[in-house]
């Protein structure tokens, strides 16, 4: 099913929390909404689960107009960032819940079988009958999205689906969720604030800030072409050095790029660490290393520039340097942007 | 013994036993003792005497109509608390305390007056049929007022801590208002109700100030269990006196341990592997 939102806006007492807003989500597309804390990422989600209304604007599914239909006829299915789960009922009841309070109504054989299969499809076969509290994190978000999944919904809705769980659950998790979204191509709409999530999980990536929209496109997209200062830096590391653009190259500290297409007068240059190169003899940017961390894929070195601007820039494991070492930083690639 | 982490274990479970020692077990020992020197022949003629009886008969069946009538009212009053912002909520909530501040003997009072065939309800009443005053339904009213804050104090904390997202979740389901307050939010308030349920009837069973104004005090019809123990005791017959206690007590305990049987089967999910 798709999903389009028309100039949606949302505003809870004096706080805009999303600005109008318009989206197209293709039928059986896996997009992510990304964005740090406040961005109104969540409440976007919500108001397509129907949890929140809009103060304005229009969300279709499909052609229809959904924008006040209530959560329970919308037919969303919403998996919540602590599961949610009922905890009273078992596994199995938890997942059985939206088909026992359907107004379809379903012969008990039916629905078991169906929780059967669920339990398969997130493969937790045996643990029909334990409690909520008698399983991991992880478990518990698979049996969340079994639940939601439960009442064949046209849309599927994750809320920081695994923002509790840790890094290696999650990773795994992250891997899982594609395959299903593979197998079964429902259209999926997901919230989180880790960019690694969002990039590897997603079809699209919509990056938000301050209740607006600020970039969109594939991760390859806006991994290689961010549009502004902000979607560089929330993307991962950058490095930034004051610029200043004449006749199309960007100076900075000594390091020369291209910026063609940029008019004259004062930018910012963004690079990744992997972007920066060190080497003992110049050219480059003059630079003193204040810190040196090891990483299983490389090493971190942190200088600090003659103009005190702290850099970091990922080298080989090989590179034989430490701290207290002078020497030139050389840039291999950079974004510019205007101030 | 283990080593525990926390100080204070010896000094703290010393002071609080000789405290429940002192306080609690003292006492009752003292009224099973003198209730056990009467032979077992004058014992059951005293508890199962036709007077006791009656006053057993109204002082159960009492407690239980005040007890399911707090049930549903605390409940209701304890959501409404929780869950809506009106303007008085404050005033509401400080008054469902007020049961336990008032002396007994002055709700009694109170309620008798209100309730007599000229008060202020009970002419009203009256002109309907009903007798509230001077009959088991007097009764019932007086442990109905002494009695509801159990109920609406033990729901509360446990509907303010109610996760939003349970009830969100049920309605993304598409679970009806029913449905869910059926199958999601009743089940997990039902250890709470049911520890309400267990303090206030045995307060009710307990209830002594507020009952004896407002009961009339016949014996076999309206006379309390509680109210005869005091007869007997200004009779100076004290072991009749700790007999027919003992059976109160007996009663109380086994209400008791009842719900904390329910109370535990209710909470079995929380019950990790």
């Amino acid at each position: 099913m798709k999903i389009r939102l028309d100039h949606v806006v949302k505003t809870f007492q004096t706080f805009r929390a999303v600005k109008d807003v318009s989206l197209e989500i293709e039928s059986g597309e896996l997009v992510a909404l990304l964005g740090p804390s406040g961005s109104g990422k969540t409440t976007i989600l919500r108001m397509v689960a129907g949890l929140e209304f809009a103060d304005g604007g229009h969300i279709y599914f499909g052609d229809q107009d959904a924008t006040d239909i209530p959560v329970r006829d919308r037919g969303v299915g919403f998996v919540f960032q602590h599961y949610a789960l009922f905890p009273h009922m078992t596994v199995a009841q938890n997942i059985a819940f939206g088909m026992e309070v359907s107004k379809v109504k379903r012969e008990k054989a039916a629905i078991d079988a169906r929780v059967d299969q669920l339990l398969h499809l997130v493969r937790l076969e045996g643990l029909g009958d334990r409690f909520p509290a008698q399983i991991s994190g992880g478990q518990r978000q698979r049996v969340a999205l079994a639940r939601a999944l439960a009442v064949d919904p046209k849309v599927l809705l994750l809320d920081e689906p695994f923002g509790a769980l840790d890094a290696n659950v999650r990773r795994e998790l992250r891997r899982w969720l594609r395959e299903i979204h593979t197998q079964l191509g429902i259209t999926t709409l997901f919230v989180t604030h880790d960019q690694e999530e969002a990039l590897d999980l997603a079809d699209r990536v919509v990056i938000l800030k301050d209740g607006h929209i600020v970039q969109q496109g594939t991760p390859e997209a806006v991994c290689r072409d961010p549009q502004s200062a902000f979607v560089m830096k929330f993307l991962g590391d950058a490095n930034m050095l004051a610029a200043e653009v004449r006749d199309g190259m960007a100076y900075a500290d000594g390091a020369v790029i291209e910026a063609s297409g940029m008019a004259d007068g004062k930018a910012e240059l963004y690079a990744r660490p992997v972007d920066l190169d060190w080497t003992p003899g110049g050219p480059g940017i003059a630079a003193n290393v204040s810190r040196v961390m090891d990483r299983p894929d490389g090493r971190r070195v942190i200088a600090t520039t003659q103009s005190g601007t702290h850099l970091e820039l990922d080298v080989e494991p090989e590179c034989a340097v430490k701290s207290g070492d002078i020497g030139f930083v050389t840039l291999r690639r950079a974004k510019v942007f205007a101030l | 013994m283990r080593r525990n982490v926390l100080p204070g274990l010896r000094l703290s479970l010393g002071v609080t036993l000789l405290y429940v020692s002192l306080i609690v077990v003292l006492p009752l020992a003292a009224l099973v003792f003198k209730a056990a020197s009467l032979g077992l022949g004058d014992y059951w003629q005293i508890v199962s005497s036709p007077r006791a009886l009656a006053s057993y008969r109204v002082t159960v069946l009492a407690a239980l109509g005040a007890t399911l009538f707090n049930l549903v009212f605390g409940l209701a009053l304890a959501w409404v608390l929780v869950r809506y912002r009106f303007p008085g909520r404050r005033i509401v909530d400080a008054m469902v305390d007020l049961p336990f501040a008032l002396p007994t003997a002055v709700a009694g009072i109170a309620l008798t007056a209100l309730f007599t065939s000229n008060g202020v309800f009970g002419s009203i009443l009256s002109d309907v049929g009903i007798k509230v005053a001077y009959t088991p339904l007097g009764i019932m009213i007086a442990m109905c007022f002494t009695s509801l804050p159990f109920i609406v104090r033990t729901v509360q904390p446990v509907l303010e801590d109610l996760d939003p997202a349970l009830e969100e979740a049920a309605q993304s389901l598409g679970g009806s208002d029913g449905a869910i307050f059926r199958k999601v939010i009743l089940p997990l308030l039902t250890p709470a109700l049911l520890a309400g349920v267990s303090l206030s009837f045995a307060r009710s069973l307990g209830e002594f100030g507020a009952i004896i104004f407002i009961a009339g005090n016949q014996p076999m019809s309206t006379e309390i269990t509680a109210l005869l123990i005091f007869i007997r005791l200004e009779e100076y017959d004290y072991q009749a006196a700790a007999a027919i206690a003992s059976v109160l007590l007996l009663a109380a305990f086994l209400m008791l341990a009842v719900t904390n049987w329910l109370q535990a089967r209710a909470l079995r999910y929380t019950v990790r592997n």
